[in-house]
């Protein structure tokens, strides 16, 4: 294992003609590769600002951000595929944009969308695919480019509960599959026990590191490990440190 | 396909109904039109101040005969069209720059403002003084009105595009002219199309306007003509004419809508 992505140190503020936030403070912790780390968290405690930092979209105000991967892939909350261009056409996207869309990359990308079965939708439009559908749609466009780190930014949470569960369980089967790092934010304590390797608690804002739970469940996959044993015991601790 | 006996009712109803809102458009159009034929023919009305729609046909019909009516229609028609393009590339480009720079978009703003809110007519003499009396003065009446009513409504438009398709795109590394073309341009497609629709209303507007106050040709001289000497038939015509043509334009872009705007969100 080698690591990927690190944080050392880094501060956040935001600023606006109201004054200046402190979004993120001193925060440090380092991801390697192959593991999946969820990022859980009050709602509005700077997890979101957590991956533009990591995806370098915000130059941190204090601290360094270092990743050694090649690229990085980011998932949003909903699917935002274009709705004008059919699904292969929106999963080349990242390919146009980093000038990388020839022969071995499309084939690439669409031998992944025939493995995860959007075979049959590649010349459909989004609005005629159901949001599972889109979704993974969106998750097949974010590995399309080949990335070595995911970022999901809650990648689930626009879905209706029965099909997140299922979608969820997808995610992680294609990103387990494709042996990717892949890094989650999310306010879903259940979802990130189900998915993830370690998990980071973020306290209220400023977001600082309160505590990393390094899960060891036999169970892999997130369905049956929602039925595991120990998994309300991850719950209830995290529950209980998120409500102090 | 097998539907249901009462999914079959419901198409009938809906058919009907159909059928039911296309005639009675008709019937108004025809109502309206026979009640006031009926008026002037029994002088109900004067039929030298309201006009009739039979003197309006023979007016129509005498105008073609002599030749005029055409080259009338075409004067205005041109004069329209260009204003039209030239208003809607002008505005494109400028609803960029201001898309395209903060800084410059906020310069701008009051800029904007003001000439939004100026009556453009107000503008007149200045358009004589400096164009003369000719067709150049009616197309740039025509830009005036159109101008800044394209510009703000195609900037609103690329102003309103999605914040997360952005997002996704700067984290793909897309740069500003990337986003442009991959996202801000198509997904402003049908603020560019109701751009235009507007825009056509607005053409109009501007070289009747242009008519009225300096011209030897076209729709807007034959309705002040046709004023200043009492001839009430030649406005009506005149009108009339304008009506079908800001029509048809209307529809052309209404079925280019429908054509190219597919697939929403």
């Amino acid at each position: 294992m080698s690591e990927i992505l690190r944080f050392e140190n880094v501060t956040l503020r935001y600023h606006s003609d109201n004054g200046e936030t402190i979004a993120v403070e001193n925060l440090s912790f380092e991801l390697q590769s192959g593991e999946f780390v969820a990022i859980v968290g009050p709602s509005g405690c700077g997890k979101t600002t957590v991956l533009s930092l990591a995806a370098g979209l915000l130059p941190p105000s204090e601290g360094k951000v270092s990743f050694f991967g090649k690229s990085f892939g980011y998932m949003l909350q909903r699917d935002e595929l274009f709705p004008w261009r059919t699904i292969e056409k929106n999963l080349f996207l990242p390919l146009e944009i980093k000038k990388l869309l020839n022969e071995e990359t499309k084939g690439r990308a669409l031998s992944l969308a025939e493995k995860y079965g959007l075979g049959e939708f590649l010349h459909r439009y989004p609005d005629q695919l159901s949001g599972g559908m889109r979704q993974r749609a969106a998750l097949i466009r974010t590995l399309a480019a080949d990335p070595d780190l995911l970022l999901l930014d809650e990648p689930f949470s626009a879905l209706d509960y029965q099909t997140r569960l299922s979608v969820c369980d997808d995610v992680y089967r294609i990103i387990e599959s494709e042996g990717k790092t892949a890094l989650l934010v999310t306010h879903d304590l259940s979802e990130a026990i189900s998915l993830a390797d370690r998990i980071f608690v973020l306290s209220k804002r400023p977001a600082k590191l309160l505590s990393v739970h390094t899960l060891d469940f036999e169970e892999t996959e997130p369905l049956k490990r929602r039925n595991a044993h120990g998994f309300s015991a991850v719950f209830e601790s995290l529950w209980k440190e998120l409500n102090v | 396909m097998n539907y249901s006996q009462e999914h079959l009712l419901y198409l009938k109803k809906q058919k009907r109904q159909s059928i039911f809102i296309h005639c009675m458009r008709i019937g108004v159009l025809v109502l309206l039109l026979g009640i006031w034929e009926l008026a002037a023919d029994l002088e109900l009305v004067n039929p030298f101040i309201t006009s009739s729609p039979s003197r309006i046909v023979l007016c129509i019909v005498d105008l073609f005969r002599n030749g005029s009516l055409l080259f009338h229609i075409w004067t205005t028609l041109w004069e329209t069209l260009l204003g039209f393009f030239l208003a809607v590339l002008i505005g494109f480009v400028l609803a960029l720059f201001l898309w395209w720079s903060d800084g410059f978009r906020k310069i701008a703003e009051p800029y904007i403002v003001v000439l939004n809110a100026l009556p453009k007519i107000a503008l007149g003499p200045l358009i004589i003084i400096w164009c003369g009396t000719g067709s150049k003065a009616i197309v740039l009446m025509t830009i005036l009105v159109s101008l800044i009513v394209a510009t703000l409504n195609l900037l609103n438009g690329f102003l309103a595009t999605d914040r997360g398709k952005i997002r996704l795109l700067e984290s793909m590394g897309a740069g500003q002219l990337q986003i442009l073309v991959k996202l801000v341009l198509p997904s402003s497609l049908p603020s560019i199309l109701s751009m235009l629709k507007i825009c056509v209303g607005m053409a109009w507007i501007g070289s009747i306007m242009g008519e009225y106050i300096v011209s030897k040709a076209g729709l807007g001289y034959l309705i002040v003509y046709g004023g200043q000497v009492f001839k009430l038939d030649l406005v009506m015509s005149a009108t009339v004419i304008l009506c079908i043509l800001a029509g048809v334009m209307y529809g052309v872009i209404s079925l280019i809508e429908k054509r190219v705007v597919k697939h929403k969100a």
